[in-house]
């Protein structure tokens, strides 16, 4: 279980947010909301321990997430506005290292099949300064079929993807929350999804 | 852990070979134009030829620290780095060693052709080789916590070189002392002692200055 407890957020002289206090169970979906520049993606870099609340604690099952530190990492996946992507590497060495770096490791074999899910059939072997930003989006998303972490934390999964795409990122996300995966999101588009309890936060 | 960082960092610098070249070639010819702009004077030549070397390497080893990490900086890259279960010390070793492999290993390699052109005799040749070879190492090292902390700032390359230079003085003291020992007939072992210690030294406490310099610099 995921929880935070008066969370705030300081930027220069002015406070993003403060006083937040959530709480995500097994199998529970939460989406934060909020206009551009209302501290969304500082919340999410806070609740990954990429950096530090000015005030408030964030725990995992009790435990502060500092303390945890590497066991707390072992259960994440963060996936930010900048995908990690390589312009020099293919889409299937994008995904292998990506992978090796969250203790994952996965050979081509099993990179190609889960870029072939995403969509990304015939296009493994292209460097990606040539894929689309769309296509770039999946092969970072690609990451979410292979790694075994119970809490994602995703900052806009959705920009940039088609129709199609956002169909199976959903679908993906559904399947975590039925194994009893947390998921917090931020989007700026609807998307109904089911899960044991979806949570909205809404930063003002 | 460290291989798969060494791996991927061996791949980029082969599919982007034109940094690897451009610090190369920078050595090269700042080695190269001092026995132009001197004289062909061979005694004045022969004194000056590992100081020249040495200043060129750590020159050239500085030139492309700003790449250690500004690549994965820039495309998120770091942050996954950071996010990583496994230590970040180790990550960052790895980042290290292959700084060292793709800057550090060209210039020991070219070292011993350069110094021909300064007339050193093959004694003094090999010891500036192995002096290099020694320290190089401490310098992708050294310069590795000077990267993380200047990452992400304006004019960090400038700031990097005033950080990183005064550490490098004793790397280049003793570097240069082993050549000149050696050609001056005394005994060069000391120098290479002291040279394999800032190299362990290095090693022990580099990776972790630059892992908690990066978490201040992402923070």
């Amino acid at each position: 279980m995921l929880t935070a407890r008066n969370l705030e957020c300081i930027r220069g002289e002015h406070s993003l947010f403060s006083d937040i206090s959530f709480s995500v169970n097994s199998g529970e979906l939460m989406f934060v909301g909020g206009a551009n520049g209302s501290g969304k993606t500082s919340l999410l870099r806070l609740l990954c321990g990429l950096s530090s609340p000015d005030g408030g604690e964030i725990l995992w099952d009790g435990m502060d997430i500092r303390e945890l530190g590497g066991d707390y990492r072992g259960v994440l996946t963060y996936l930010g506005h900048l995908g990690g992507i390589k312009d020099d590497l293919t889409a299937i060495e994008n995904l292998r290292i990506s992978c090796a770096l969250a203790n994952c490791e996965i050979d081509e074999d099993q990179a190609a099949d889960a870029l072939g899910q995403i969509g990304l059939a015939g296009r493994e072997m292209l460097p990606a300064k040539v894929l689309s930003q769309g296509q770039r989006r999946r092969v970072a998303l690609a990451r979410l079929l292979v790694v075994q972490t119970k809490l994602w934390i995703l900052d806009e999964p959705l920009t940039a993807l088609d129709i199609a795409a956002v169909g199976l990122i959903k679908e993906i996300l559904e399947h975590n929350l039925s194994k009893g995966g947390m998921v917090i999101m931020t989007t700026h588009q609807e998307i109904v999804m089911t899960a044991a309890a979806v949570h909205h936060l809404t930063l003002s | 852990m460290i291989w798969w960082i060494v791996k991927r960092d061996l791949l980029l610098a082969m599919r982007r070979r034109s940094d690897v070249l451009t610090t190369l070639f920078f050595f090269i010819i700042v080695v190269s134009l001092f026995p132009l702009g001197v004289g062909p004077e061979p005694n004045i030549l022969r004194a000056m030829a590992s100081g020249v070397v040495w200043v060129a390497a750590l020159l050239a080893s500085m030139l492309s620290l700003g790449r250690m990490f500004s690549g994965d900086y820039a495309d998120g890259t770091l942050e996954q780095m950071l996010l990583s279960p496994a230590s970040l010390a180790a990550l960052v070793m790895g980042k290290a060693i292959s700084h060292w492999l793709v800057t550090g290993v060209p210039l020991v390699l070219m070292a011993p052709v350069l110094g021909i052109q300064y007339d050193l005799p093959g004694e003094a040749l090999l010891v500036l080789t192995l002096s290099l070879l020694l320290g190089t190492p401490v310098l992708s090292l050294i310069g590795a916590i000077g990267a993380a902390l200047t990452l992400g700032l304006r004019g960090g390359g400038v700031l990097v070189s005033i950080l990183v230079l005064p550490l490098y003085i004793p790397v280049l003291i003793f570097g240069t002392g082993a050549v000149e020992a050696s050609s001056a007939g005394m005994e060069f072992g000391a120098h290479f002692s002291i040279l394999g210690a800032f190299l362990l030294i290095s090693i022990v406490f580099s990776p972790w200055a630059t892992a908690a310099s990066l978490r201040i610099s992402m923070g």
